[in-house]
């Protein structure tokens, strides 16, 4: 990437909000309205994909210069489905409740396209550091996303919060909300709301320059 | 050998629990591909007959390592064979189609990183389907998701035209068009049983 | 063209290729056999005390099971390999057998339902229920885990055979809720009416096959050797 030099911080932060991967990128969608009908799914998904971001951004960077550039893909690939594979008998081996609400969506990680486009962008041109940071950085704005919907799905369609009940009896639960129609509601609400505060944020600093002689 | 029915496998992979709108599977094409009817079409048809030649080498690949008991190479074969077939086709297609292959771009390549496709070798082996089974399932979920497609085609050209404020444009817009579709989708569960 | 571009890296020789590719699948086989055999054993005992809670929680009165799996003609043998949908026999601390235990799975309204179903020799019935896998609707579907009423359906679902031990006589079958009068009848669920019949659906075709077997080989698994080393 040529241009300003990104200092080490914003290595992280910047995966948070400014380039969240599910909000901005819109990176990863399927894993983030599968698994995001409670808040404990949704927790237990981003962490898994963070840890398979993070041990593949290691990897990949740390061979960059051993990959010839026309086999990068099958590489990454099966370096990626690795991990999957891992991660995937390390949560069976933790709690086999888990793994049956996760179902196939453990296996699912290695299709998401911000692991490989991360490791493609990212991962192979940098250093092990920076590399390091970006993959903490994007998979905690994933894991963190991801719980925003699961939040959400979760309050209004099971009226409780990583399965303590919120509300009595008599709250008639929304449903439709841990259905797949609801994922994508629930997505579209705080995509709504992420571009408002972005085009307020623009109009802001737009004001805000102008007004400067 | 599940002892469910080929009709309901059909059934249920392509309307009951279609793959895009109850699976959530395949979205990343779903909502890229989608503005345009043609390129969906093309999409769609592209994506069956990679479940197809997929759902085949699934069934294969699960008999040769259950003999030599490697499970735990399941993953990273099917998706090997999936990024082989989607090469296959992207050959096949520059060779027999050069316009078709422009016009889908990007989107070719991308097919490999479909989770649709990968979560379709995975289902058919946690059901345990057996050979003509597979082929069912592979069919019924090709020809949902080209239908998911397409509806949604259908509805974002429309909407292209419409009225809708400058926020919602977009991705917004498409999820909650896709939430509708989903909702009306609801209506088939409990078909061919 | 003659514009200079980036720096153009020498193509890339075939060995290079080679050793990035084998490389990687080395590694990434080592990584995926080491976890695989550091998890197994964990693996297998979380599998196991899941299934054991399980029985346990719908023939109480089982302290062993073995698994067992059909050999054709109606033989029952000891199983040697962990079947997808086990089928056991319980036996209480003196080794005698209480009970068997057995996995089906059928279509539901939404998906697969898997389940877990105590038969009880003596009654001729099935004794206990438990739902191991189920992608109902929430708050509708999903009642069949957990709603007493539907539960108690499975006190004692009567599963008696015919004459001649081939198949259930009465087959069993789901009515509308509060419309139970024979006991092999399950009371079906208001509002949920395709999950309930599949219920019904898949514990008759299942113990159309199974309780024929059960019972005909009921003498050869009567008792069993508790073994010193349990």
């Amino acid at each position: 990437m040529l241009g300003k030099e990104v200092s080490t911080t914003d290595e992280f932060v910047k995966g948070l909000w400014r380039e969240n991967p599910v909000f901005i990128q819109v990176l990863g969608l399927c894993p983030a309205l599968a698994v995001s009908n409670t808040a404990i799914n949704a927790l237990t998904m981003g962490l898994a994909t963070t840890f398979v971001l993070l041990m593949s951004a290691m990897s990949v960077s740390a061979l960059r210069s051993f990959i010839p550039r026309e086999a990068r893909i099958v590489s990454f690939i099966c370096i990626i489905a690795s991990f999957v594979t891992a991660v995937d008998y390390l949560i069976q081996a933790i709690s086999i409740e888990l793994s049956r609400s996760l179902g196939a969506f453990i296996a699912l990680i290695v299709v998401n396209c911000l692991i490989l486009g991360r490791a493609e962008a990212f991962a192979s041109k940098n250093t092990l550091g920076r590399s390091v940071l970006d993959a903490l950085g994007m998979g905690v704005g994933f894991t963190v996303a991801l719980l925003w919907i699961g939040v959400v799905r979760e309050i209004l369609g099971s009226g409780s919060l990583f399965g303590v009940a919120l509300f009595p009896d008599t709250f008639q639960t929304w449903t439709i909300m841990v259905l797949p129609s609801g994922g994508f509601f629930a997505m579209a609400m705080w995509l709504l709301l992420v571009n408002w505060l972005n085009e307020r944020t623009a109009e802001a600093e737009k004001r805000a320059q102008e007004a400067t002689p | 050998m599940s002892d469910a029915s080929h009709w309901s496998v059909f059934v249920n992979a392509a309307l009951v629990n279609n793959f895009v709108l109850a699976y959530f599977l395949g979205l990343c094409p779903f909502f890229g591909v989608s503005a345009r009817l043609e390129t969906a079409v093309r999409m769609g048809g592209a994506v069956s007959f990679v479940m197809l030649v997929a759902s085949v080498c699934a069934y294969l690949i699960n008999l040769l390592l259950d003999v030599v008991n490697a499970p735990y190479l399941k993953i990273i074969s099917y998706i090997l064979v999936i990024a082989s077939t989607v090469q296959l086709v992207e050959m096949l297609m520059r060779k027999l189609s050069p316009p078709t292959f422009r016009a889908m771009g990007i989107y070719l390549p991308l097919i490999t990183t479909n989770c649709a496709i990968l979560g379709l070798a995975l289902f058919q082996t946690n059901r345990g389907y057996g050979f003509t089974q597979a082929i069912a399932y592979a069919l019924g979920a090709g020809i949902g998701f080209a239908l998911a497609l397409v509806l949604m085609a259908g509805v974002r050209e429309k909407l292209d035209l419409a009225n809708v404020p400058d926020l919602v444009k977009g991705t917004a817009a498409a999820l909650i068009v896709a939430g509708i579709l989903s909702m009306g989708f609801m209506g088939f569960a409990g078909l061919g049983r | 063209m003659n514009i200079p571009g980036p720096i153009q890296q020498p193509p890339t020789s075939a060995w290079s290729m080679y050793r990035a590719i084998v490389g990687i699948g080395a590694m990434c086989a080592l990584l995926i056999v080491t976890v695989y055999q550091t998890t197994a054993d964990r693996i297998r005992e979380n599998q196991e005390r899941f299934l054991a809670a399980a029985v346990s929680q719908i023939l109480p009165a089982a302290q062993t099971t073995v698994a067992v799996v059909q050999t054709g003609a109606g033989r029952l043998e000891e199983a040697v390999e962990t079947s997808a949908l086990p089928v056991f026999m319980g036996y209480d601390a003196d080794g005698e057998l209480v009970g068997a235990v057995v996995t089906a799975q059928g279509m539901g309204y939404q998906d697969n339902i898997r389940v877990l179903y105590a038969y009880s020799f003596e009654l001729d019935a099935i004794v206990g229920f438990k739902v191991l896998d189920s992608k109902e609707t929430p708050g509708l579907g999903d009642k069949i885990e957990k709603e007493p009423h539907f539960l108690a359906n499975f006190e004692a679902l009567d599963a008696t055979l015919t004459p001649d031990g081939d198949a259930l006589l009465h087959p069993i079958v789901t009515v509308k809720q509060g419309q139970k009068l024979q006991p092999w009848q399950l009371d079906g669920i208001t509002g949920a009416t395709i999950t309930s019949e599949a219920i019904g659906n898949i514990l008759n075709d299942s113990a159309n096959t199974w309780a024929p077997v059960l019972e005909k080989n009921s003498h050869a698994f009567a008792i069993r050797e508790i073994s010193e080393e349990q």
